[in-house]
């Protein structure tokens, strides 16, 4: 999986130059075929059920680096340590965000100070207990988040983004 | 929680897309974009032969690609009477923006006027007049008649300076060389009028009037100067949030170093190194941030200046380089005139604007060597000076203006590579009018001449006094009065008997009421005075040329229909000089009427052709065929020549030492600091005990005319922002999110407290000309020689209205900053 955490790690300005821009990498092509017939389109993406990881996974303000929802979209689970009102888990104070900034796509870091993420290509900052609002910056939405699921065992499911992730037109590639 | 659109995928700009060049309608900046439209019946697909890229679209894209939008980058609208997909998207082929796109320019499409997508549905669509107690639709001709025989009658006994006049005097949406020319030679060529303001100031004047006087047109250099500079002087611009691409694209480079290579193209052997600046606010804002994120702290002088003392420290500054010999003697001798006597005039020590500004004498002198002092070598520095809203709605503009040209003329630093001395600008410019010249000077104060109960008609084009004037409140109750006078006179007379009706009018405006028209594009605060709305078109709904910042010249190409009836500004002033000469002739007044020939126009390239084309400097080389040729890029004004078909410009002015005055020397001027100069500012400072200081943010343009419909923006801004210090809220007990009041003597307002622990104590700053916070109703009347408002230098106490509202209670009051280095 050609993941963001080195990206992360590397430092913005690698970014800036270029170096660290994300690899497109192979997906599923779904181009529709030219037919007589008139062929029948869903109205919503049609997101997959993925598990991401499991509760006993994550440390109270510490990122968790997961991709969803496939290999080449990464992003982050937090326990923020307080309840958010979109949050799940038995404290309800787990989120999940893409770290693409929707602004240029720059993957983001997180800053536990505030519990926010932040994109070193131009500044843009997202609030990960208010939704992903962008407290400042030039992306035109918020972040995209994940719709999160627990189930019994404690596995942490994505099953839907709200908003489109950066760098697609179709969230499902 | 924050607002989502639930949209997680969008239509494929099919590869036989129109493509439309489109400059954002916006800021000064103009970054350029493209339009893509296409019949809504289909869309592309994923393969790079279906769609306008050429690009799989099945692989996820990166960073910056050119292959992707944005929700708020999409719209449906009509185009020609059919519906089509719009896609609104950044050009990254363009020099200004290279692809960024801002939170304001990359939501065009999304704010556009769509019925099949809900979105800017509040547009106006009908000329509306008041009839039977409120607006109702009518025709054209039916709302221009009555506008044409009330202007008339009140000409007729009040003479023209009974028509008083508010109108853009603009580029962008909302103004346009076209519409500039079309209500200039309305007002300036077939009349006289002299009782007339331009659209964020109560009289008809330049906000830049020194630097004019001093022979320095006020934008003069080019974008790639801040690429190029050693030092940047930036001067009550907060440029990240206002001017957002410009410092991206062109001053980000400088400070991180990356333009080095271009520095040495350009300057041979001249020692180079990343910028220094030096950011005159007293605000720490996002811009002084993003600059330490990227120059480092030790490249970086913010000087936090007491509020209103800018021109101490400049004086101080030009008396520091000059003892030190650091002037440009040669420059100075070559090219001006009066640098001795206005050292003379302006001499100032540093330990004396220490004490006036609040600043270390360290730092002035510190500024003063960033500045001049010469490089390695004895190369001269080259140093850009930018200053925008800060200064010129700030105290003593006309002088603390000049006294920053006289630093930039005494350092030889205008019409050079990395240099000028420019404002940053507000909107784009695109102003072609006749000669203002019977305005006088000073210009008359309309606001105040209309809270005097003088004028008998007011055409308002494009302009909210309600929410953008000084002394608001006191306007909006005259104003509501006076027009409210005629509002019962028209509800006493059947709408059909036309000679009844204005004679009612009149009857009222007798007895101290205003007859009010409004054109416009949106229901505006004063239009609910208004008797008449005429609706414009904006940008995009017709074809628009403007000029940006470095006075880069392009046509926004028309890519889709205006709402309803709405009509090119220009064409509506046609329409109505047209009526106008119609009424004067059928009351036997042929002289007059004759003088509204010349309005035949019948589309806005027809008002270019008589407009920009015949009257401007090089116009006669400028053609709409040749700006769509010039795609995105244009060229900077003004053209000198074409060749093979392509408009050639000018990259800077004044790069021959020739500047704007009869004798091409450009003139010092003499500015003594003289305190807050406005009158009643002093004793408001005494009186109260918060300054109130005001100004923008990134996601709201102007008077957030168009934002007040966009979902994004009010989930964010459900009211203006007040940024205050935890200490100053702990003492009035308020939490973050409170409503509190804003008043003084000259009125009241309300805001959002947003904790800001860099806010210096009794200092907030407040989001300025918000409809549901009008920051201007605390601005007091006081006003310059020249009749510049003084908006930023305002001082109120503060008091809790009540808790946050549900509306607030989702938002986020983190810090705007980005952590120089993420935990």
């Amino acid at each position: 999986m050609k993941r963001c955490d080195r990206l992360i790690d590397v430092g913005r300005r690698r970014f800036l130059t270029g170096a660290g821009a994300m690899t497109a990498g192979a997906a599923a092509a779904s181009v529709l075929a030219p037919e007589a017939k008139a062929t029948p389109g869903a109205a919503l993406v049609s997101y997959p059920p993925n598990r991401l990881a499991n509760v006993s996974d994550l440390k109270v303000n510490e990122p968790l680096d997961v991709a969803y929802p496939d290999d080449e979209a990464p992003g982050v689970l937090i326990k923020l340590g307080t309840r958010v009102p979109t949050g799940v888990g038995p404290d309800g104070d787990i989120v999940g965000f893409t770290i693409l900034c929707p602004h240029k796509g720059f993957p983001m870091a997180y800053d536990a100070a505030d519990k926010t993420l932040n994109c070193p290509g131009h500044y843009s900052r997202f609030d990960c207990e208010r939704g992903g609002q962008q407290i400042w910056g030039h992306a035109t939405q918020n972040l995209p988040q994940y719709a999160l699921r627990v189930d019994e065992k404690g596995d942490i499911y994505a099953e839907g983004v709200d908003e489109l992730i950066y760098g697609r037109l179709s969230n499902v590639l | 929680m924050a607002y989502k659109r639930q949209i997680g995928r969008l239509p494929i700009v099919p590869a036989d897309a129109k493509e439309h060049n489109v400059v954002c309608h916006y800021c000064i900046v103009g970054c350029g974009y493209k339009a893509y439209t296409w019949d809504a019946r289909y869309e592309g697909g994923t393969a790079p032969s279906e769609n306008k890229f050429g690009t799989d679209l099945t692989a996820q894209q990166e960073a910056e690609t050119a292959a992707w939008y944005a929700p708020s980058m999409y719209n449906i609208v009509r185009q020609d009477g059919r519906d089509v997909h719009l896609v609104i998207k950044p050009d990254k082929e363009c020099v200004v923006n290279s692809g960024l796109g801002s939170v304001r320019g990359a939501r065009m499409a999304e704010m556009s006027y769509s019925r099949q997508r809900n979105t800017q549905l509040h547009r106006l669509t009908d000329p509306l007049v008041w009839r039977y107690g409120q607006l109702q639709p009518t025709s054209w001709d039916d709302a221009l008649d009555l506008v044409a025989r009330v202007t008339a009658a009140v000409i007729d006994e009040q003479g023209e300076d009974g028509l008083f006049v508010s109108a853009f005097d603009h580029g962008g949406a909302g103004g346009g060389y076209e519409n500039t020319w079309g209500t200039g030679k309305l007002y300036f060529g077939a009349m006289k009028v002299k009782n007339i303001r331009i659209h964020n100031r109560p009289a008809y004047n330049s906000e830049v009037h020194a630097s004019r006087d001093m022979g320095v047109g006020e934008l003069n250099n080019c974008y790639e100067d801040a690429e190029l500079a050693d030092t940047i002087v930036a001067v009550g611009t907060n440029a990240l949030e206002t001017q957002t691409n410009y410092f991206l694209n062109h001053w980000v480079p400088n400070l991180r170093g990356t333009s080095l290579a271009k520095k040495q193209a350009e300057f041979g052997s001249e020692p180079v190194d990343r910028a220094r600046i030096i950011i005159v606010d007293p605000r720490r804002t996002v811009t002084v941030n993003a600059c330490e994120v990227e120059a480092g702290k030790d490249n970086v002088l913010h000087l936090a200046i007491n509020s209103g003392t800018d021109l101490a420290l400049f004086n101080a500054l030009l008396t520091h380089i000059a003892d030190k010999g650091w002037t440009d003697k040669a420059f100075i001798d070559a090219s001006t005139s009066g640098f001795e006597k206005a050292l003379t005039a302006n001499r100032m020590t540093v330990e004396e604007a220490a004490r006036i500004t609040g600043l270390a004498a360290g730092d002035i002198v510190k500024a003063a060597e960033w500045i001049a002092r010469p490089k390695a070598g004895g190369v001269r520095r080259r140093t850009m000076f930018a200053y925008e809203k800060g200064l010129i709605w700030g105290n003593d503009n006309y002088r603390t203006n000049g006294a920053l040209v006289n630093l930039a003329l005494a350092t030889g630093n205008i019409g050079r590579p990395g240099g000028g001395c420019v404002r940053m600008g507000g909107h784009q410019e695109g102003y072609s009018r006749p000669s203002d010249a019977h305005v006088g000077r000073p210009a008359a104060y309309v606001d105040k001449l209309l809270i005097e109960g003088k004028g008998g008609v007011h055409h308002v084009w494009a302009c909210d006094h309600y929410k953008t004037t000084l002394n608001a409140m006191e306007f909006k109750r005259v104003y509501k009065k006076r027009t409210d006078l005629v509002k019962d006179a028209i509800n006493s007379v059947p709408y059909g008997d036309r000679e009844a009706m204005v004679a009612a009018i009149m009857g009222a405006i007798r007895q101290g009421g205003l007859f009010s028209v409004d054109v416009d594009i949106v229901p505006t605060k004063i239009g609910e005075a208004a008797h008449v709305i005429l609706p414009a078109a904006t940008s995009g709904e017709m074809n628009l040329t403007s000029m940006n910042g470095e006075r880069r010249m392009r046509l926004t190409e028309r890519y889709m229909d205006p709402p309803g009836q709405a009509l090119p500004d220009c064409l509506i002033a046609a329409r109505l000089a047209n009526h106008l000469e119609r009424v004067f002739r059928a009351a036997g007044k042929t002289d007059t009427a004759d003088k509204f020939k010349g309005f035949d126009w019948k589309s806005e390239e027809d008002a270019f052709m008589d407009g920009y084309h015949a009257h401007e400097k090089g116009g006669a080389f400028v053609t709409y065929e040749r700006l769509r040729a010039m795609g995105t890029n244009g060229f900077q004004e003004p053209a000198v020549a074409v060749e093979n078909g392509r408009i050639v410009g000018t990259k800077r002015l004044y790069a021959d030492g020739k500047f704007n005055r009869p004798d091409g020397r450009a003139q010092f001027m003499e500015t003594a600091w003289r305190g807050l100069q406005a009158a009643g500012k002093e004793a408001e400072k005494e009186k109260f005990a918060f300054l109130i200081n005001n100004g923008r943010t990134n996601d709201v343009w102007q008077s957030a005319y168009l934002d007040v419909e966009n979902e994004f923006v009010m989930d964010r801004w459900p009211y203006p922002f007040i940024e205050m210090n935890p200490q100053d809220m702990a003492e009035l007990t308020l939490k973050e999110g409170d409503l509190v009041e804003v008043y003084n003597d000259n009125g009241s307002t309300q805001a959002m407290v947003y904790p800001t622990p860099t806010a210096r104590r009794k200092q907030v700053f407040m989001l300025f000309a918000y409809p549901a916070g009008v920051q201007g109703n605390v601005v007091s009347a006081g006003v310059n020689e020249f009749i510049i408002p003084n908006y930023k230098q305002t001082w109120g106490n503060i008091r809790k209205i009540a808790d946050a509202p549900d509306g607030v209670r989702h938002l986020s009051f983190k810090s705007p900053e980005y952590p120089a280095s993420p935990a």
